[in-house]
Parts: C-alpha cells; structure tokens; sequence
C-alpha cells in the first residue's frame, strides 16, 4: 500500500471522525460524505483514495460506532497509522477490513509519501526515506483482514477458526 | 493457579485457564445491540448468510438512541429492528423501555459471572453485577448472533482500591470522575479494572453501574465491581478475586477528603473539584443517560429541588433510564417534585445524551449534564460547550443557573429519607 499522509494528534475521537448527528444511516457514501467535519474540514477535498491518516495516541476514542471506520474506509483511506487506538475502534476496523497499524515515535510530516506492508509489519516513509518498525497483526485479525473483514470471513469459514 | 475476577471468569467460559494477552474465542451469555448499531449488525448478519439466530433468547435488541423516532428515515431502522425481532424470534424493548445497559440489568439479561457482550460502548456497565462485559460494533455483533462467541485479548487487571469513607456530598459520579481524571482517557487501554475497597461497598447497584459504565472513559475493556456489598433481588454465586491474584497495576485512593467532581469541556478525563468551575453559568441542564438516570439520581435532583424553582434562563431535561424508573418516580412523588420545580420530562432513553434527537444546546451554549462523555459534539452540536457532573450538581446548578455545589442549597437540617 501506498499513499500521502494526513496527519492529526491525540485523542482523535469517533464524533471528530464522524459526528453522531451523522450515523443513522446505512449509506457508507453519505458516512463518507461527513467523515472528519468537526476536525478538518478540508479533508475530503484534500485526499486522495489510498492515502493514510496518521496519528498519535488513543486513535477512535469516545463512542463505540462502527460507523467511524467505515466512513474513513468509505472515503478512500486505505489505512490508519498511529501511536495507540481505542479498543473498540481497533476491533471494528479489522472487522469491516479496514487495517490498522501501530506505530512508536516518529517524525513522518503531513502529505509525505508513506509505503506500508502488513505482513511485514513495515512502514517506509518515502519523503524522509526512512522505515519504521511497526506492531504486527495477531494472526486472527490478520486471517480477518485478509477475507476483507469479518462479514466475508464467516460467510466462507462459517465460524471462528483458531 | 490465582486469578483475577474477570480472568476466573474468562477461563470458566473458555473451559481452560486464560492468561493476560493471550488470543482467545470466547461463548458469551447474552448479547444485546441498541437502534445505533443493530441496523448494521442485522444488515451484517445477514451477508454473513443470516439465518437462525445462535440462541434467540439471548439476542436482545433495544430501542433507545432516538426513541421515539425523530424522522422517517430511523423510524425505518426501527421498522427493520422490529421486522428481524420478530422473524428471529429475539428480545426486542421497543420505544420508551428505557436505556439498554439498564434494561439489561433490570430484566436480568446479565447475571454474575456471567460473559456478556452489546454492541455498545458503556456495555461495560454490566461489571456492576459482577459480569464480565464488553462493547463491540456491529460487525462483531452480527458475528455474535450467528456463533454465539468472538475473539477476545485476555485484558490484564488494573485493581483500584479505594480507602476511607465517602464524605456527605458525595456519590458513586464523583468517585468515577475524580478516577477517570486521575488515569485519564487511555489510562485502562485495553485493560480490565476491579474496583474494591470499603469506600464503595456500600454503593446500591445503580451507584455500581455509575462506576463501571464509566470505565471505558479510561479506555477499559471492562471494569468490574467487588461483589462485596452487592445486592441483587435474586439469589447469585458471586465470583471473587483470587487473594494472591496477580494485577497488571494495584491503585490506591483514600476517598475520605473527596469533594464533588466535575468534568469540564471538552473531556471527560478534564476533571477538577467542583469549587474550580463554581459560578460558571449555564443554560441547559441534562438528568439521564446510562450513567445517572436512575431512580435514586432522580431523587437526588429532587431533594435540591423540592419546594423551589430552576433559574428562568435554564431548561432543565429530565429522561429517566427505564420506564420501570420513570413508574417509580411517579409512584414516590419524584416526578412531581421535579416537574413542579420547572423540569422537563422526556421519554426513557438515551435523550440528548448522544445528540441524536431531542435537546440539542445552541452555540455557545454551556450544558451541565448527568452523562459520561462530553466531546465536542456529543450533545449534537461543536459549539456548545458540556460539564459533567452528579445529579444532584446539575439540579443545584439548574436552581442556580451557575454551577453550583449542592451542599450550599442544601437544608442541612433536614435530612433526606
Ligand atoms: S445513555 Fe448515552 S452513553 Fe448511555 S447508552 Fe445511551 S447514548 Fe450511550
């Protein structure tokens, strides 16, 4: 995977990824038509579909809607990188296929060219031509990422496989 | 081999002992998902094949987050709801039955012990009657429906001990959010917490789900109350601790000096005692939520507000946690009281809490509010500005119309009961 960083700080929660007034929906286009509005407001014109978000500590905080990932995902972002997610955030982005990476510190800048590879656990920063070790997948969600989520996941295995 | 309450509990249901940090698949008890994440676990189970539910007496379905239905558009995804409770044959609480966590522990949906996961982030509150319980979205709900078991990191233990005796004044709100600002939002990542220590075996079971529901404010998988002091209109095995249980952290608080706490814009874990935010004025005043709608929350705001009137430049919004609340609240007089003093009732629900429908502040508005979260926008609307605080602080703020210690309204010499 590769694409240009957006970069964002700390506790970015799920009403700064998509605010609740926004959730009841089952459109993903219309979730990604709101995604990140309270944060950044120029963000949809911005990106371009495979790009990365970026971020630091506790990533999808706050309330527990799957709706977050899915609009990021919805919007074309291929993956989120940061410091430390929230635990219902990260369990629904491997879920609805969306890849999730952790990361220890860094310098990667906003719009940098970011190369990533999951099974590797390897992140390369293209602009600053510098790699980064980043937390592998356990194997469960690797095998989850892999079908594209959980919903094609149980279709073709039927129940969970350890 | 000694464990924690949540490993023991864990590794009752996995059938081998669990250890911290290991990948396991766990059978549950009951499962439940609220209108803001069923429709996308029904749709989700459905592409997953659908069919039979895994046992449809353990899928509970509740309608809450906008109840009733503010627009066509949810009223549909009520319809869906409805539609799939039916030909599933599963639980389903329609309009004004009240908040899932506390319809869950209200029916007896959730048991001590027991392992039970809602697609719903302060599922968490469950830990008051000492279950192991967790939020999930719908995807992982809709996994739940059709095998009756998810993946699971066993979460290692953080035990908080908390000393002394709460001070007059003082509730189970003030404990959570003083620990919430002491670990802060990720404080609890990915971990579990046991609550223990004599400064809250008195607390009545709407003061332990207070507690727990809050955990995931510190980013808890679970947070699970000592069973000591616990009681239950049901006869229950209690599942204790080991005594030589090994914790990722012990933590200790002496809760003998705590004043009343307050979480301050724009985060849960910006906690100060009430006296550093004292005199801030506010328009809205919110009593409900998952956190603090119950019967003795509702009464708490009544004793400050008996006999008196809410400030003319606050409107104070009251929704109770479940319709068993509200008819208690009607039978004891509570309603009354509150209504007389100028409060406004509104069907038993989530309400304003998650902005959805129903009690949106305007700009600049300044809330206080009863709840557990107060990001920007939670309420509905970034330009508003939301304090979290007990019960009995939002009724003493919406007398006021500033924020407002309760001690100071308060008749000292009668006593409530
Ligand atoms: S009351 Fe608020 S926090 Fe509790 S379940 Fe409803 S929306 Fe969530």
């Amino acid at each position: 995977m590769k694409g240009k960083v957006h970069l964002y700080g700390d506790h970015v929660d799920t009403d700064q990824i998509i605010p609740g007034a926004y959730t009841k929906t089952l459109d993903v286009d219309e979730l990604a038509s709101h995604v990140f509005e309270y944060l950044d407001t120029d963000f949809r014109t911005r990106m371009t579909s495979g790009d990365f978000v970026v971020a630091g500590e506790d990533f999808g905080c706050g309330s527990s809607r799957e709706q977050a990932p899915l609009a990021l995902k919805a919007a074309g972002v291929a993956a989120v990188v940061a410091s430390s997610f929230a635990r219902i955030f990260y369990r629904n982005a491997i879920n609805i296929g969306l890849p999730v990476v952790e990361i220890g510190p860094h310098d990667i800048e906003n719009g940098s060219e970011l190369e990533i590879d999951l099974e590797a656990g390897a992140l390369t920063d293209r602009t600053a031509q510098r790699t980064y070790p980043v937390t592998k997948i356990p194997a469960v969600m690797l095998d989850i990422l892999r079908e594209g989520g959980l919903v094609p996941y149980l279709k073709k295995h039927g129940d969970y496989q350890l | 081999m000694s464990q924690t309450a949540v490993e023991k509990i864990l590794s009752q249901h996995v059938g081998k002992p669990v250890h911290p940090d290991e990948v396991v698949i766990v059978p549950v008890d009951a499962i439940m998902a609220s209108d803001a994440t069923a429709p996308y676990a029904i749709r989700a189970f459905e592409e997953m094949g659908g069919g039979e539910l895994w046992r449809p007496d353990k899928v509970i379905l509740v309608i809450d987050h906008a109840a009733p239905a503010p627009n066509q558009h949810i009223s549909n995804l009520h319809r869906m709801m409805r539609k799939f409770a039916q030909e599933k044959g599963c639980r389903l609480y329609d309009v004004g039955a009240g908040i899932c966590h506390q319809v869950m522990v209200e029916n007896r949906h959730v048991q001590p012990g027991e392992v039970v996961i809602g697609a719903d982030s302060h599922s968490c509150a469950y830990g008051a009657v000492g279950a192991f319980a967790t939020g999930v979205g719908s995807t992982d709900l809709a996994a739940l429906m059709r095998t009756g078991k998810t993946w699971l990191k066993i979460p290692p233990t953080i035990r908080i001990e908390l000393t002394g005796r709460l001070p007059a004044g003082t509730v189970a709100k003030d404990v959570i959010l003083f620990l919430v600002g002491q670990l802060g939002l990720s404080g609890a990542s990915y971990q579990a917490i046991e609550y223990t220590g004599e400064a809250i075996d008195g607390l009545t079971l709407a003061g332990r789900m207070t507690l727990a529901s809050m955990s995931v404010e510190m980013g808890a998988k679970a947070g699970i109350v000592d069973p000591r002091g616990l009681e239950l209109p049901y006869r229950f095995e209690p599942v204790w601790a080991d005594k030589q249980a090994h914790y990722a952290q012990v933590l200790r608080f002496d809760l003998s000096n705590l004043s009343p706490q307050i979480s301050t814009p724009h985060s849960p874990d910006h906690v100060v005692p009430l006296e550093d935010v004292q005199g801030t004025r506010v328009t809205m005043a919110f009593i409900g939520t998952c956190t603090n709608g119950r019967f003795e929350d509702l009464q708490a705001a009544a004793a400050v507000l008996k006999g008196r009137s809410i400030a003319p430049h606050v409107r104070l919004i009251i929704a109770p946690a479940s319709r068993e609340v509200f008819n208690q609240a009607l039978q004891e007089g509570v309603v009354e009281t509150l209504s007389q003093a100028g409060a406004t009732f509104i069907t038993p629900g989530c309400g304003p809490c998650v902005g959805t429908h129903l009690g949106v502040p305007g700009d600049e508005e300044v809330v206080i509010s009863s709840a557990n979260r107060n990001f920007r926008g939670r309420m509905g609307n970034p330009n508003a500005r939301i304090y979290l605080a007990s019960p009995a602080v939002v009724a003493a703020t919406a007398l006021c119309g500033v924020i407002t210690d309760p001690g100071q309204v308060m008749d000292t010499k009668a006593s409530p009961s």
